[in-house]
């Protein structure tokens, strides 16, 4: 750690964001528990994946930018990817829990299309 | 306090809460009760425990850790969509 | 122009992504930046990816500004749908929506915004009948989803992605 140079209110506004992030990353893991059926709960972890990677990975921006006195903008790369990748397993999951629950005939089984 | 003092424990705090996620889907994902809600268990692990990494980068002011974290955001990527091909067809590879 | 750029979108990503992942902005970099930037869409020709045109930058903008609203909004509104913090009767559901679309990005784009905004999830799509099956964390109107869906999303990239 080397932030002693820092000016405090930096250090105040980099910890907020990290903490209120991780606040929806943790929220939507709850979700997990809280929430009944399976198709409740898919939507619980992308809390993390949006709004809370974006306030963390806005903070390291920050904290990094600060240390090393220039725009370091890296981590939006891993901001970019996860918003590219997240619909891609949450809709392969989606289909295949739709397709073993239609064919087991569940009542909560989503309708044809 | 000192800035330092105040990102040494905020940053702390933050990835307390992080682990405290990563644990509340490790449950889910061993409690089942089905197989997509394994998956979905493991896919949230890893996007916490990325996130996790991430913080912990920012604790030790290194950027070593953002290398790991794009990794690992990669391998649960294509763990969490193998996965799920598995559940739809019952092969990986076709 | 077609044939030293076939991609220009793709270029310019890959040049960004170059210069991001080599911070300190240097000649040698941003010269190695215009260099994979040129060099690895020619490689990409060979796979014939079908090209993207983007047509009315200006709605292209709005329709971000409004992701990024709902999107923060509808973190917040599932957030206290899982905390409890919201009283009342909460009922879940799938909702059925006609998509006139038929761009294969505009329906990639659709399904990033329907994943980034917490609270709809993209079950699946049909491409012979145009049919999308959404399942809604918070149903109170089927039909007013739909509208949502079509008026706020789909005429944007309809215009977006207009062949």
């Amino acid at each position: 750690m080397n932030g002693a140079e820092l000016p405090v209110w930096a250090a105040w506004l980099v910890v907020a964001l990290a903490i209120v992030g991780a606040g929806f990353s943790l929220t939507g893991a709850f979700g997990l528990i809280r929430l009944r059926t399976f198709y409740e709960r898919v939507h619980a972890p992308t809390l993390g994946a949006t709004l809370g990677m974006a306030l963390i990975l806005m903070s390291s921006m920050l904290l990094l930018s600060l240390i090393e006195g220039r725009l370091v903008l890296r981590d939006a790369l891993i901001g970019v990817f996860l918003t590219v990748t997240t619909p891609v397993t949450l809709l392969l999951l989606a289909r295949a829990a739709a397709q073993r629950d239609r064919q087991e005939r569940n009542p909560d089984a989503p309708p044809e299309v | 306090m000192s800035a330092n003092t105040v990102l040494d424990w905020g940053l702390g705090f933050a990835q307390g809460m992080l682990v405290l996620a990563m644990a509340l889907a490790a449950w889910r994902m061993l409690r089942g009760p089905r197989a997509q809600d394994r998956i979905l268990g493991l896919d949230t692990l890893y996007l916490n425990g990325m996130l996790a990494v991430v913080v912990h980068g920012m604790r030790t002011g290194s950027g070593l850790y953002f290398e790991a974290a794009l990794i690992l955001g990669m391998i649960g990527f294509t763990a969490t969509v193998a996965l799920a091909k598995f559940l739809m067809q019952g092969e990986v590879i076709q | 122009m077609s044939r030293l750029l076939p991609y220009p979108i793709l270029s310019a990503c890959l040049a960004a992504t170059w210069l991001l992942l080599n911070a300190p902005l240097s000649p040698g970099n941003v010269l190695l930046a215009l260099l994979v930037g040129l060099m690895v869409p020619a490689v990409m020709l060979a796979l014939r990816p079908p090209s993207v045109r983007v047509r009315a930058p200006g709605i292209l903008a709005r329709l971000a500004v409004i992701v990024l609203y709902d999107m923060v909004r509808s973190n917040i509104d599932v957030a206290r749908i899982i905390l409890g913090l919201r009283g009342g009767e909460r009922r879940t559901g799938f909702v059925t929506i006609p998509l006139d679309m038929r761009a294969p990005f505009g329906l990639a784009i659709l399904s990033i915004i329907l994943t980034g905004t917490p609270g709809t999830l993209w079950v699946q799509y049909d491409s012979d009948t145009g049919c999308l099956l959404i399942h809604v964390l918070d149903y109170t109107d089927g039909e007013e989803w739909v509208r949502r869906v079509k008026d706020r999303y789909e005429r944007p990239l309809m215009q977006i992605f207009a062949p």
